[in-house]
């Protein structure tokens, strides 16, 4: 069978990532065009839930497991993947374009020879060719690309695409014990940061801007970001002034971000802020300039006092809890 | 010890794009030319620890004639040396982590600095792949960087913290924004900068295998809708998410 498809499954601490569906759903898409099918590879210790991808359309799943393999190492991952990629002719990989596949999916890519595309966001189908959507410029354009080399990798963007409704198909399991896994690069630690949930995996962001006067009134933005179950985001300009984490900035040189609703509250949007955001599915903005750039790409605004609006937006939602 | 930053001459930030005639890339027509941000990060830590440690450091950049801007810029800041890979055709990350590579084996670097992403395509692709094929260690996305002996400890962003990575020399590292403050060139820096030798090279030709079919604009945005000027409104954006969007 020419062109199998296998996809990376990512594990942190045993749990699947939702990305990972996402892209078990988009390799079953993907091999229904090319009249192929698709299996995964999933590395770690424990991991729950494996069978799952069944329901996403991979027919199996190998695991490789090892306690050394809870954490990331690069050089045992890359080991694994690329060895399993080449004993089994596999022909393309589809991984997450997490901070774990970015930073393993190019060196897979020199270990099969690969062409790769990464931070894909959509793609079409031509005559058995693949063609890869992915943004450039910080989103200001796009490209359409071909991979021509026979083996192919392709990174997705999270959130991006559909993860489908699983169907109860179980996938196999086939476990293999990996001896003395290569951990020249070796995970030591993981340092938590203070925010409960990154901007980069959540569903909903409320940022905060210049607009917010000083770090104490932040406490807004976190207030209605607790609400929604979202992550607290920033721009650049806050946290230069020290006023939020640099994990928190959204944008070109912080975090590039594609949440179902993303709340703007006293940012201007600048470009390299758009850069960062312009592909969240719903944009509302608060702003008390009706020229902000920002607005240009809000689908709600309100041209208004944040510490008018967000207070009587919290009361709002707090009403409709209550209600609940 | 030889310590070599891989910096890309890019597109300011602000550039607004225009798609050029060929359909396949943009038209530089009046678009301002920088260093990539993050290399800059690569270049402060190269040569902070070529302060501390001794050594000296190279700069290795692909690209055409204007890209020597880039170069003297890197040499303004306290770069020893500066090596251009001359070329003016596509290549992807591929051939261009390839051409890195095989100076580096030249220069005999044991450590590569790179920026953790080109802001023109946005890959985050040469650091690992370049670290790929010399057979390097590699640790990408970094924040903090502690070198000892032949030891290195690196904090790398990850999604909600940070992972401390421990390796060794041999070694590529890709710099994110945090891992120091890059200096200004000074005058002295870049008066010499401006008489040092840019040693010029062709690098190995060889066959893309990815190809850029088209670019295009991303789909226009329909322009927002402006609910209300004050705290009156909010009733009506919470209901909009909760029945138009379906977002909350
Ligand atoms: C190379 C480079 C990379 C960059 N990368 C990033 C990046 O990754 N992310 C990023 O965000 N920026 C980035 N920037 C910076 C960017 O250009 C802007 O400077 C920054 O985004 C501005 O932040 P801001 O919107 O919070 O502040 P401002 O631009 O100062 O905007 C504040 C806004 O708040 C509004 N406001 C003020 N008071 C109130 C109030 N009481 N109620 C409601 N609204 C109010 C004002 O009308 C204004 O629109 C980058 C710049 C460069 C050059
Ligand atoms: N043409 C180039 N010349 C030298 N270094 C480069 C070049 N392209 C990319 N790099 C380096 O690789 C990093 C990542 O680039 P990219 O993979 O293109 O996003 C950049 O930050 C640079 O350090």
């Amino acid at each position: 069978m020419a062109n199998k498809i296998l996809v990376f499954i990512e594990q942190r601490n045993g749990q699947i990532k939702r990305s990972s569906f996402e892209a078990v759903h988009l390799a079953a898409q993907m091999a229904s065009k090319l009249s192929t099918g698709v299996e995964a590879i999933a590395i770690g210790n424990e991991i729950q839930n494996l069978e799952k991808t069944g329901g996403y359309g991979a027919v199996k799943v190998t695991h490789y497991k090892n306690q050394q393999l809870e954490n990331y190492s690069a050089s045992a991952y890359k080991d694994i993947l690329a060895k399993h990629f080449i004993d089994n002719n596999f022909d393309i990989l589809i991984i997450s374009n997490t901070s774990l596949g970015k930073d393993l999916a190019p060196r897979i890519a020199v270990k099969i020879d690969a062409g790769i595309a990464m931070d894909c966001t959509s793609f079409s189908y031509e005559n058995g060719n693949i063609i890869a959507t992915r943004p450039v410029y910080a989103g200001k354009a796009l490209i359409d690309v071909k991979i021509t080399s026979n083996k192919k990798v392709f990174s997705l963007r999270p959130n991006v695409f559909a993860a489908g409704t699983p169907t109860d198909l179980q996938s196999e399991i086939e476990v293999k014990n990996v001896e003395n896994p290569n951990l020249a690069e070796k995970v030591v630690d993981i340092k938590k940061s203070d925010s409960r949930l990154d901007v980069a995996e959540a569903d909903i962001i409320v940022s905060g801007g210049r607009g917010l006067k000083g770090p104490e009134n932040f406490k807004l933005v976190e207030e209605l970001a607790s609400l929604l179950g979202a992550a607290t985001g920033a721009s650049r300009a806050v946290v230069d002034a020290g006023w939020r984490p640099h994990s928190e900035q959204v944008g070109q040189t912080g975090k590039t971000v594609s949440p179902s609703l993303y709340i703007a509250l006293g940012i201007s949007g600048a470009i390299q802020h758009l850069a960062g955001m312009r592909s969240s599915k719903y944009i509302v903005a608060v702003n008390k300039d009706k020229d902000a750039p920002i607005f240009q790409i809000a689908d709600y605004g309100i041209v208004g006092d944040v510490f008018e609006i967000v207070p009587a937006l919290i009361n709002e939602l707090k009403k409709i809890k209550g209600q609940k | 010890m030889k310590i070599a930053v891989c910096v890309s001459h890019v597109p300011d930030t602000a550039a607004k794009i225009v798609i050029g005639a060929d359909g396949k890339s943009i038209d530089p027509t009046g678009v301002q030319y920088i260093i990539n941000p993050y290399d800059e990060f690569a270049i402060e830590e190269a040569l902070k620890l070529k302060e501390k440690l001794g050594g000296e450091t190279v700069v290795i950049t692909l690209g055409g004639e204007s890209s020597k801007e880039t170069i003297r810029k890197s040499l303004a800041m306290g770069i020893d040396n500066a090596v251009l890979l001359k070329d003016d055709n596509f290549r992807d990350s591929f051939l261009v982590a390839a051409a890195l590579a095989s100076e580096i084996k030249n220069q005999n670097a044991e450590l590569v600095f790179f920026g953790k992403q080109s802001v023109d395509y946005d890959n985050s692709i040469v650091g690992q792949m370049t670290a790929e094929i010399l057979g390097y260690n590699c640790v990408t996305v970094v924040v903090n960087l502690k070198i000892e002996g032949n030891k290195i400890l690196a904090e790398r962003e990850i999604e909600g913290g940070k992972e401390v990575v421990e390796t060794s020399l041999p070694a590529v590292i890709t710099a994110q924004k945090g891992l120091n403050e890059p200096r200004y060139a000074s005058l002295k820096g870049i008066m010499t900068a401006k008489k040092k030798v840019i040693e010029e090279k062709k690098p190995a030709a060889g066959s893309n295998k990815l190809e850029i079919l088209a670019m295009k604009k991303p789909p226009a945005k329909q322009p927002g809708k402006i609910i209300g000027t004050d705290a009156g409104a909010v009733p009506e954006l919470v209901k909009l998410l909760k029945e138009e969007a379906k977002v909350i």
